[in-house]
């Protein structure tokens, strides 16, 4: 036990000294966490509007109250000419300013047509895109309804398109994937590499000829990394918390013992990595492109798996970060407990052994 | 016999695929001998090497290290040997004293042997000043003055050298092979594997290898007679010579 407890110590000057890797690998998480949490926002919160009804009846006050009653909008003004518009627009106070055209309600029962106009501040082009969009799904939802109630066949213009990601399910759908994505890369990628230094520099021979056994030796690389990979998980944690509100829903003891399997898991990757070649360079590109990639693409990460072709489907079956993320979502999105995730974590646990067994195997005690 | 053997082999054979590594190596090494073992590149003396230390299985033949077979017992053998690759097998970005620390530490040594071992040894090898240096920073000759120190501090019985002088200069190799018969003499068997044969001359035994036999065997005067030669260098000639016919 001393000797493996030695082992470790060895471990953590190696990475104690090597000051740029560690920078990078405790500043990877918040750079990533702050890229991904504003450039990947697609969805509004609170966009000021105004509002311009040149009907005031009853249906277009129940339109107005569900454009307040969601939480994307905030009505600051109305207008009650039309001429108006431009000059709020000038003064930058609003984002959209929605239009009724007169006699809204009659038009509607008795011509069974009616129309609205939604006026965007187009400058950012992208952003007013979304504000339509998200109104037009708000009336498009109060047509229904009122269908629905009255049996009728009405139509309220304009035309509604849904052309943003219809599975959309907030804007902190990000985090568990950061969450995926930087326990993989660190845990498989710095195991695979700090174990093929060892063979590169030429030591892992004198620690095989050494009284120290093999479960040690790999045991020793991976402690300091999974100490190092549950630091980065709490930081996300904590940045997500604190920067961008979102709490942990369910319970976080549960989070973590998921988080400490999925490092397992990302370990026994980076020793079946390091077991399979001699090349730093080589043990780096393989974690990269064959781990990053399919963590990124294939995980439900950014794009959702329901809208890939059956055959990424049945990719991202086979690949275990799809598991982790809806856990992670599961827990800290929707506070669900284990026995919603139990298959999940069966699967992780599955792929963990797996994985294990094959390093393992291929981990050599006598080098041939 | 009246010393006891160290290191007993019979019949060793190594195989990687139709490539024949080792073939029907015997020979048996003494307690407290410099054993040196020759061949040019390739000749099998760094694979035979890696079997005594229980690094590689053979394919046949029976080894015996310390009187441990390595087939079966190779754990036990690792207590008691020391081993310096071909590589230096230290880590540069920890200091002299850390990668002494850590390897004692891996043999068992406790913190206080080690902290008063250390002190005399560094004394010993006038290597005092750059304890604390990483080992990074030191020039090669002095490298292997610690990667030596490590591989003899835990006092193993038996001390394997790969090519333990390649690539530095004449001083430094002198005082190297200074340091092996110093630890010749307080009873540590040495096993040194070399190509340059000015060292196979201070060598109590010198084995030559060739294509993966054993082609000589013998003290450097026994080898220098029987093949009429005034060097070992010349011994080696000859023999490579007939080793082509």
């Amino acid at each position: 036990m001393k000797a493996f407890w030695g082992f470790v110590r060895k471990e953590i000057y190696h990475i104690l000294r090597d000051r740029r890797t560690l920078i990078v690998i405790l500043g990877i998480p918040i750079v990533e966490m702050l890229l991904f949490g504003f450039v990947l926002t697609n969805e509004i919160k609170k966009v000021n509007i105004a509002i311009c009804d040149l009907s005031n009846d009853e249906i277009t006050k129940q339109i107005i109250k569900k454009l307040e009653g969601s939480s994307y909008f905030r009505v600051t003004s109305y207008l009650t000419n039309i001429q108006n518009v431009e000059a709020i627009f000038k003064e930058g106070k609003v984002k959209e300013v929605v239009v009724f055209e007169p006699d809204f309600s009659r038009k509607l029962t008795k011509e069974n047509h009616a129309s609205i106009e939604l006026i965007s501040d187009a400058s950012d082009a992208n952003f007013s895109n979304l504000v339509v969009n998200y109104t037009s799904a708000i009336i498009s939802a109060y047509t229904k309804e009122l269908n629905n109630t009255l049996q009728g066949s009405y139509r309220i213009d304009p035309q509604i398109r849904m052309i943003y990601n219809p599975n959309l399910e907030g804007v902190y759908f990000f985090v568990p994937g950061i969450i995926g994505l930087i326990l993989m890369l660190i845990s498989a990628l710095m195991t695979s590499v700090s174990i093929v230094r060892e063979k590169e520099t030429g030591t892992m021979e004198a620690l095989l000829v050494s009284p120290l056994k093999p479960f040690h030796i790999i045991v020793g690389k991976v402690l300091p990394y999974v100490l190092l990979s549950l630091l980065n998980a709490t930081a996300i944690l904590l940045m997500s918390y604190f920067v961008f509100q979102l709490p942990v829903k369910g319970s976080l003891f549960l989070l973590m013992l998921e988080c400490l399997l999925y490092i397992l898991l990302a370990l026994s990757i980076g020793i079946l990595i390091s077991s399979s070649t001699n090349s730093q360079l080589i043990a780096m590109m393989v974690s990269l492109v064959g781990l990053m990639l399919p963590t990124i693409l294939l995980s439900g990460f950014i794009f959702p798996i329901e809208n890939m072709p059956r055959i990424l489907q049945w990719l991202c079956s086979i690949l275990p970060p799809k598991y982790f993320i809806i856990i992670i979502k599961g827990i800290m999105i929707k506070g669900v407990g284990l026995q919603y995730i139990w298959f999940e974590t069966l699967m992780l646990i599955l792929f963990t052994l797996l994985f294990l067994g094959l390093a393992i195997k291929k981990f050599k005690v006598r080098l041939v | 016999m009246l010393k006891k053997n160290v290191i007993e082999v019979k019949d060793l054979v190594k195989k990687f695929g139709d490539f024949v590594a080792n073939d029907h190596l015997t020979f048996s090494v003494q307690k407290g001998e410099i054993f040196g073992f020759l061949g040019a590149n390739g000749a099998g003396k760094t694979t035979a090497m890696k079997i005594l230390c229980g690094l590689l299985t053979p394919t046949s033949g029976e080894v015996y290290v310390n009187g441990y077979n390595v087939y079966t017992q190779s754990e036990l053998i690792k207590k008691n040997i020391g081993y310096m690759s071909q590589k230096f097998s230290l880590y540069d970005d920890l200091t002299t004293f850390e990668n002494i620390q850590f390897f004692a530490t891996i043999y068992g040594l406790s913190k206080k042997q080690i902290i008063e071992k250390t002190t005399i040894l560094l004394e010993e090898f006038k290597l005092y000043d750059i304890k604390n240096h990483l080992v990074g920073d030191i020039p090669l000759g002095w490298k292997q003055k610690i990667a030596f120190l490590i591989a003899t501090f835990h006092n193993p019985s038996v001390v394997f050298l790969d090519e333990p002088t390649g690539g530095v200069d004449p001083i430094t190799r002198r005082q190297f092979w200074e340091l092996i018969h110093r630890a010749a003499a307080s009873g540590t068997t040495l096993f040194v594997t070399t190509h340059y044969m000015d060292e196979a001359e201070y060598c109590d035994r010198v084995s030559i290898l060739s294509e993966g036999k054993l082609v000589a065997l013998g003290t450097p005067d026994d080898l220098k007679n029987q093949y009429k030669a005034p060097s070992m260098d010349e011994v080696f000639y000859k023999i490579a010579r007939n080793a082509d016919v």
